[in-house]
């Protein structure tokens, strides 16, 4: 009898390797088996798998251009996947991340075109200032009617998306048009004092925008009683709520800060990189996003190293495209590694309910 | 030598040949890299472009290659950059959009040459720019509509208003009131150069309302299609259309870069690169029109080719004044002709074509 007991009281057996290594080989062997699938497409298609992945590694950080180029553009990868990550974590589907980057990147604008006079220490914080309100207002948007209806922000975000891109083409058709421009939809071009001052090489002060953003975003999230509560909200909004947490604000306060973020990343895209108004200022940031802050984990600090490996492999597609492989294949493996590594966090979960049915299995059954 | 050891050798010499860095073998072969807006099955602009550079493969031995749908951003310059670390020099881009981003990189790279897509906007000493008139090919294919339209509607499914598309159009509607005074012209924006279910459904309703000639500034065939599937006219865009509607297909401009293109190719090659804002039309060849529907009567066919050497040799201005835009105001005074930079800044709409406003777009 004795050994009985002693079997219902032993814990179920420990898997051999930590959950976080887990997770981490998960996304690997996701990654590696979309790019095998990828690399069968490129055979068939008659391109060299091997010397195609190896331009694009190339492309990507070959070069002390390559990697200058690769850190630009994770700048406003990063941010848009930290805005993304907040309201994922807070159990909001915000899709509008793309919309939000633009209304602030519009907001910030308009300060540079209708004060360019003014000295760049002024104007470069009024810049950040409105793009960071910009991206905050048209996030709450689609959050009020959630907050207090509980309309589905999926649809409501996502649509704005569109909204926002034909607010451009208001703008850059009509008033903000450059005279000088042929009546080609472009604003004209910013002052001196409206752009980010560079960092290093190419690279601009965007990146230490992106940069704080993470430590200030981990440290939300992380460390404050409002970080506590979000997770809680998207956990389990019934348990936030029984738990007297403040769940309608909390949703608001999200999104606007979720949106800031965004807006954020289309200030420093505006000012660092494009310098004027124009249609397509974000090549889907906002949509990349949520890949990465889902590859992520919806971790900030891993947010970083993906959305720079991811914009390695955007700048790869370019280099991979001057040797004749078409354009879709970025595109292609973008998706192909979201579905596998989806796929293969659906196989783990499975996995590790298997094993700890059988450890419950086995410890119930020590007791007979 | 045993059989072993010639096998051997020959596998080493390939080996080695293949080692050789592939620029000492193509000193002779210039090395061109065209960049588009599009994809080349847009059959239309960048159709055109594609043929243009295939022939410099063929004609001049080049060694090209061409990225597709590259948008007008700052990745444009990311590419252009990886193209010519990749050893290409002479670099075609083939929309308006890419100019302001050429000149970033064409001052970096002194000895790379790029020749754009006009209305020019600035120039470098290796940088030029090409332009079509394409509102010369547009009026002779107004004259045809207005001749075969029998509902007195013709419709225009345009793209964007912008300096390329709005001359085009106030040409078209001209020819048209030149050959039949009493015809409507019904305008529709789609606000995209390339979608072809939009252009589709844009054609469509223009029919709907009465257009029996639909007319296009659009990257696509999809206006062809729809006037097809509704059994009546289309003139087309860029290219030859015929294929997508034999029986609806009437003509269209058509571009032709294959000459230019080679000139400039030799002319880089030769050290004779002219920088300038080349203004092409009917005069070069760059703009024809495709061969002519076999039902437009000999007629017209006889008109539009007298207004065609007439518009060559100067005798005919497509935009002579008085003439008017929408909100009634003269744009060019009686008499006077509309100058080349005027022209290709035009934001307006002729007096009397039944569309919103371009500014109001």
């Amino acid at each position: 009898m004795a050994d009985a007991t002693l079997a219902i009281e032993r814990p179920a057996p420990r898997p051999r390797i930590p959950e976080w290594v887990e997770a981490i080989l998960v996304r690997l062997a996701g990654i590696v088996a979309a790019l095998l699938v990828c690399a069968v497409l490129l055979l068939l298609q008659g391109y060299h798998p091997l010397l195609a992945y190896a331009d694009m590694a190339v492309g990507a950080f070959g070069s002390r251009f390559a990697i200058e180029q690769t850190l630009l553009k994770a700048i406003p990868l990063m941010l848009t996947t930290l805005g993304v990550t907040l309201t994922f974590t807070a159990g909001l589907w915000n899709i509008g991340a793309e919309g939000q980057l633009t209304i602030g990147a519009l907001a910030a604008a308009w300060l540079a075109l209708n004060h360019p006079s003014l000295p760049a220490l002024v104007l470069l914080p009024g810049m950040v200032l409105l793009g960071l309100l910009g991206g905050a207002l048209w996030a709450l948007v689609p959050a009020v009617p959630r907050a207090y209806v509980g309309m589905n922000e999926v649809i409501s975000t996502l649509l704005l998306n569109y909204v926002a891109l034909l607010v451009v083409d208001y703008l850059v058709f009509g008033s903000w048009a450059d005279p000088t421009a042929f009546n080609f939809p472009y604003s004209p071009a910013f002052s001196d004092t409206a752009r980010l001052p560079m960092l290093f090489g190419d690279v601009h002060l965007g990146l230490v925008f992106a940069l704080a953003a993470t430590v200030v975003v981990a440290a939300a999230l992380g460390h404050t009683p409002w970080g506590y509560e979000i997770r809680t909200s998207g956990a389990s909004p019934g348990a936030a709520r029984y738990a007297g947490m403040p769940v309608t604000r909390n949703i608001l306060v999200a999104m606007a800060a979720s949106g800031a973020l965004s807006g954020l990343a289309g200030m420093a895209e505006v000012s660092g990189m494009i310098f004027r108004v124009q249609q397509g200022l974000s090549p889907g940031y906002g949509y990349s996003a949520i890949i990465i802050a889902w590859l992520a984990k919806l971790n900030p600090w891993a947010a970083v190293p993906v959305a720079i490996l991811f914009a390695g492999l955007l700048n790869g597609g370019f280099a991979l495209q001057t040797s004749k492989v078409p354009a879709a294949i970025t595109y292609m493996i973008q998706a192909a590694i979201l579905f596998l590594v989806v796929a293969g966090e659906s196989l783990l979960a499975r996995v590790r309910r298997a094993r700890a049915a059988a450890a419950q299995k086995a410890a119930l059954g020590g007791a007979r | 030598m045993t059989r072993q050891g010639i096998r051997g050798f020959v596998l080493i010499a390939l080996l080695a040949a293949m080692l050789v860095p592939g620029d000492t073998l193509a000193q002779a072969k210039p090395k061109v890299a065209f960049v588009y807006t599009g994809p080349i099955g847009d059959a239309g602009w960048t159709f055109q472009h594609d043929i243009a550079r295939r022939h410099l493969e063929q004609a001049l031995g080049a060694e090209t290659t061409y990225i597709e749908s590259m948008p007008e951003t700052a990745d444009a310059v990311r590419v252009m950059e990886q193209l010519i670390q990749k050893g290409y020099k002479i670099l075609f881009m083939t929309s308006f959009g890419y100019q302001k981003l050429s000149l970033e990189v064409a001052k970096k790279h002194p000895d790379v040459f790029i020749v754009g897509t006009g209305p020019g906007i600035g120039l470098a000493p290796n940088v030029k720019t090409m332009y079509g008139r394409i509102w010369e090919p547009r009026y002779l294919t107004g004259l045809i509509a207005g001749k075969m339209t029998k509902s007195n509607t013709v419709g225009f499914v345009a793209a964007h208003p912008t300096p390329g598309v709005l001359p085009g159009i106030n040409a078209f509607a001209l020819g048209v009131w030149a050959a039949n005074p009493q015809a409507k012209v019904k305008v529709v924006w789609t606000r995209t150069w390339y979608d072809p279910p939009k252009e589709k459904a844009a054609a469509k309703a223009l029919i709907d309302a009465g257009a029996d000639v639909i007319a296009q500034h659009q990257d696509s065939p999809a206006p062809v299609q729809a006037a097809a599937e509704a059994g009546k006219y289309a003139i087309g865009n860029n290219s030859n259309m015929a294929p997508f509607g034999p029986k609806a297909f009437l003509t269209g401009p058509v571009y032709d870069w294959r000459p230019l293109d080679e000139a400039n190719v030799k002319a880089i090659l030769a050290g004779q690169f002219k920088s300038e804002d080349y203004y092409g039309g009917l005069s070069d060849g760059l703009l024809s029109l495709a061969p002519l529907h076999e039902a437009i009567p000999d007629s017209v066919k006889k008109m539009v080719e007298q207004a065609r050497q007439d518009i060559i040799s100067g005798k005919l201005q497509v935009f002579k004044g008085p003439i008017k835009d929408q909100e009634g105001t003269l744009r060019v005074p009686a008499g006077e002709v509309m100058s080349l930079k005027d022209i290709t800044s035009t934001r307006w709409l002729v007096h009397g074509i039944d569309g919103p406003s371009p500014t109001a777009q």
